[in-house]
């Protein structure tokens, strides 16, 4: 067993989580709102990135382009006519509602794709990979590492840089007082969860190119988003990347000793971070 | 003729009415000072005009628009631009990010920019960088009417801005109002420090429980009129 | 000193909860004869409606009362329905005392799952559990006495065996099946006795009082001197013991098990949500109702497959966003009927005010 070799996969793989972590971090940061049907929309991409590069005879890269503003509207509309209604002092409401859209999205996918694994082709760049030295790692798993770090900075550009993320920030200060500046905070939060949709694609066109996935994947996918950004601690996109990284390479480490606890790893992982850092390795001083 | 007129305005928090049919009027250009003590109804009447409550649409009216039942981005599209009590400052944003988003829901050209505002209150220009949170109280209050300025309003509300500061801030904060009253600005302020109101105010309404109980031109009113207006003639002792 | 109490008393009872006294007591009654007057099948329909009554009144106490939202309760189930599984195949436990010890060791696994996931702040605690859940399925597939991931079922003499089972054939003439039927059909009926009686009484009680501060306002509970970790942590505790009595009972019935059956977030905990939040969340009557709704639904649907649950999530969003309250919030709310009224009234009086009673008059 090549221990470079496996610990180099499991950044690699941290970068997945991270893209699927994203999104959810986004949107707790703005709304503090937790999408339970995150991981059920992620499958969703998949699957409308899969119809669009069949039917459309398209490369899975052009159909996730085509599939990025669609999602964004999804994302908005599910925020603006359906959350936006449950947002308030309890938070029992946007539980359940995004509860019960995960079961909703799960049905309906295996009302019209089955039950059946599928898989999104990437064609050669599948099986590519580059040689490192000691190690080799291939394109889509570097790929798909690169893609996170490039969503967190564009990501971090436009919180910190722009005037809408400026809107962002102060809507999740204060959506009262961001009324008074001209901020319309039902369509801030619409705006958050489209743009964590636009993610969200991104994150799917790599679950669907690397593993196979079904209607029934949302859940788990749901539950690594979740530990990679309780690891890396709230309120931090770098430290969301980092969240996944650790909970990667748990996994990898964990399936080199033994194929059935690749899993179980990285939720020990995420236990023992729980235990001796509650507020995650990268929390934001100020929260 | 009035550019905010208010006529038989009256609010509740659920069961807690707060006002009972306001009738105030503020012109072109006109200062206007309201006082009056704690819970007489002065904080409400900032947030009924600025759209933070919601009401009856013709019981206020803006330029001869009842625009009672707008929200607060829509009041301020149309140039009311408010200071909030407490000051309220987004924590998460640095002082010159707290002065761009005044702008966010209003980009007209007109007398105020980073630039003029930073003329206005030059201490905001050495501290511009800094996370609001880290300003003295009376920085923040000149970061919250610098925000609200950016907006280049026709009408600028201040809600309590002396709460809480020492009266020298007090008195550099209010040394900033003949500029921005040069601008031609309508402006409302509403102060517990008569002395202050009488000082920078055209005309004087005092409220007592939701109520307007003496209005009229800042230097016709006597202290003791004030002071039955204020405290109530049962209160009258008190003074 | 003399006594001038004046005759007013807090009273939780309405009219309507006297007479449904008397109703639930002829209702028990019949419940209880059911075996010996309706078919096995009815019989077993009757025991899923039992199981996920408790299954629903579990999760209400936690998310409706203690404000704690969980989608890992099918931790407890399947932890529960394991232990028992345990106990009867390794150290051939009889079945009934089995379910005993897999409520104590549902407690025993809540322990450290709530010093875990009370760390997460709200709607993350939510996702915590379910990890939790999911930890726990991985580590029992790896364990390959009880099946390993394929499962495993009860040898067949332990349930012909059972405590009770020879007994009810020899006193009343039925065979070996219908009485072990009978049996677990009977135990389910108790522990939804035991488990309204417990969560009706909790409820009215002075700590029922601070659990509806704690879930009203935190800190102004806390201020008050409600201890909220400790009525948590309580409620958290004894919804897992009574959690895991009815998981290992579901599967002494059906005595097979399989880690991902056992652990199913669908059957224990989805379906469980929605019996809750369509019968009327924060209510004792809402998860009875939402179990006969449930039940009807699923017969009428269930040859529709995933439309069903497509479905019953719908109708849940639905309820959530125009009847936050369930069904039974709009019929109480119209017709004021509560059968278990938690509620104080004052009643009698006239309030004396100039009454002296000593500090504890």
């Amino acid at each position: 067993m090549n221990w470079l070799d496996t610990i180099l996969q499991g950044v690699l793989l941290g970068g997945l989580y991270a893209l699927f972590a994203a999104g959810l971090s986004l949107v707790f940061g703005i709304m503090r709102l937790v999408n339970l049907a995150h991981g059920d929309l992620i499958v969703l991409a998949a699957f409308l990135i899969l119809v669009l590069a069949t039917t459309l005879g398209i490369n899975p890269f052009v159909a996730a382009v085509i599939a990025m503003p669609l999602m964004f509207a999804i994302g908005w509309a599910l925020q603006y006519f359906l959350l936006n209604r449950t947002l308030g002092k309890d938070i029992l409401p946007p539980l359940l509602v995004t509860f019960g859209l995960s079961i909703v999205i799960q049905n309906g996918l295996l009302e019209s794709f089955s039950a059946d694994s599928r898989r999104v082709f990437a064609g050669r760049l599948e099986s590519a990979s580059v040689n490192l030295g000691p190690v080799t790692a291939g394109i889509m798993p570097l790929m798909t590492f690169f893609s996170a770090v490039a969503v967190i900075v564009c990501l971090n550009q436009l919180i910190y840089r722009t005037s809408v993320g400026r809107a962002f920030r102060a809507t999740s200060d204060d959506p009262v007082t961001a009324g008074l500046m001209g901020i319309r905070p039902q369509r801030i939060f619409a705006m958050a969860t489209g743009l964590a949709m636009v993610v969200v694609t991104i994150a799917a066109l790599y679950l669907g190119t690397r593993a196979n996935f079904d209607p029934t994947s949302g859940p788990s996918r749901l539950i690594y988003a979740f530990e990679a950004v309780i690891i890396g601690g709230l309120g931090s996109l770098w430290g969301t990347l980092a969240g996944g990284i650790i909970l990667g390479v748990a996994q990898t480490v964990g399936a080199a000793m033994n194929p059935e606890w690749q899993i179980l790893a990285g939720h020990l992982a995420f236990l023992a971070v729980l235990l001796f850092k509650p507020r995650g390795l990268f929390p934001r001083a100020v929260d | 003729m009035a550019l905010i007129e208010t006529r038989g305005l009256t609010a509740a928090y659920g069961d807690f009415q707060a006002l009972f049919g306001v009738d105030i009027a503020v012109g072109t250009g006109e200062t206007i000072a309201i006082i009056g003590a704690n819970g007489a109804g002065k904080t409400t009447l900032m947030r009924s005009i600025s759209g933070v409550i919601a009401n009856e649409p013709a019981s206020i009216l803006y330029r001869n628009e009842p625009i009672g039942g707008l929200p607060a981005p829509d009041i301020l599209a149309r140039g009311i631009a408010m200071v909030p009590e407490g000051r309220k400052l987004f924590p998460s944003l640095s002082v010159e990010e707290n002065l761009l988003i005044g702008r966010y829901g209003r980009t007209v050209d007109g007398p105020w920019t980073l630039d003029s505002i930073f003329g206005l209150f030059p201490i905001l220009k050495e501290r511009r960088s800094n996370p609001s949170t880290a300003l003295s109280g009376g920085q923040q209050q000149m970061v919250a009417i610098g925000r609200a300025l950016m907006s280049n309003p026709d009408v600028l509300l201040c809600d309590e801005i002396s709460l809480g500061l020492a009266p020298v801030v007090v008195r550099d904060i209010y040394a900033a109002f003949p500029r921005i009253r040069e601008t031609g600005a309508s402006i409302v302020i509403v102060e517990q420090d008569i002395a202050q109101a009488l000082k920078v105010a055209d005309r004087v309404y005092c409220m007592m429980e939701g109520r307007v109980t003496l209005s009229g031109r800042a230097d016709d009113l006597s202290r003791d009129d004030i002071h039955k207006a204020y405290f109530g003639t049962d209160h009258h002792e008190l003074a | 000193m003399t006594m001038a109490i004046p005759s007013f008393t807090v009273e939780t009872r309405t009219r309507a909860s006297t007479f449904s006294a008397i109703a639930v007591i002829a209702l028990l009654l019949l419940a209880f004869a059911a075996p010996f007057i309706v078919s096995r099948g009815v019989i077993q329909d009757l025991f899923f409606i039992l199981t996920m009554l408790v299954l629903a009144q579990n999760w209400n106490l936690l998310a409706g009362y203690a404000g704690l939202i969980s989608v890992g309760q099918q931790a407890f189930v399947g932890f529960g329905a394991y232990t028992m599984f345990g106990a009867v195949i390794l150290f051939g436990v009889d079945p009934v005392v089995a379910i005993l010890i897999a409520g104590a060791f549902a407690v025993a696994l809540a322990i450290p799952t709530a010093f875990f996931t009370f760390r997460l702040y709200g709607p993350y605690f939510a996702i915590g559990t379910w990890v939790v859940a999911e930890v726990a399925r991985l580590l029992l597939a790896q364990w390959k006495a009880l099946g390993g991931g394929t499962g495993t079922s009860l040898p067949r003499d332990a349930t012909r065996d059972m405590m009770g089972v020879g007994f009810m054939r020899d006193l009343f003439g039925m065979k070996t099946s219908e009485a072990g039927d009978a049996l677990t059909y009977w135990l389910a009926l108790i522990l939804v006795i035991a488990t309204i009686g417990f969560i009706y009484g909790l409820l009215r009680s002075k700590q029922g009082l601070g659990l509806a501060a704690v879930r009203d306002n935190e800190q102004a509970a806390r201020a008050v001197g409600v201890d909220a970790m400790r009525m948590k942590t309580f409620v958290y505790l004894a919804t897992a013991f009574m959690t895991g009595l009815a998981g290992a009972l579901i599967y002494v019935q059906k005595a097979r098990i399989s880690p991902d059956a056992a652990f199913s977030v669908t059957d224990w905990t989805a379906y469980v949500i929605f019996i809750v939040v369509i019968g009327g969340i924060g209510t004792i009557e809402g998860p009875i109702l939402g179990v006969i709704i449930f039940f009807l639904l699923q017969n009428l649907l269930a040859d529709y497959g995933s439309w069903y649950l497509l479905m019953l999530g719908l109708l849940g969003i639905a309820v959530m966003l125009f009847a936050p309250r369930g069904l039974w919030g709009l019929f109480s709310d119209r017709t004021s009927i509560q059968l278990f009224p938690v509620r104080r009234v004052l009643k009698g009086g006239p309030l004396n005010l100039t009454h002296k009673g000593g500090p504890h008059g």
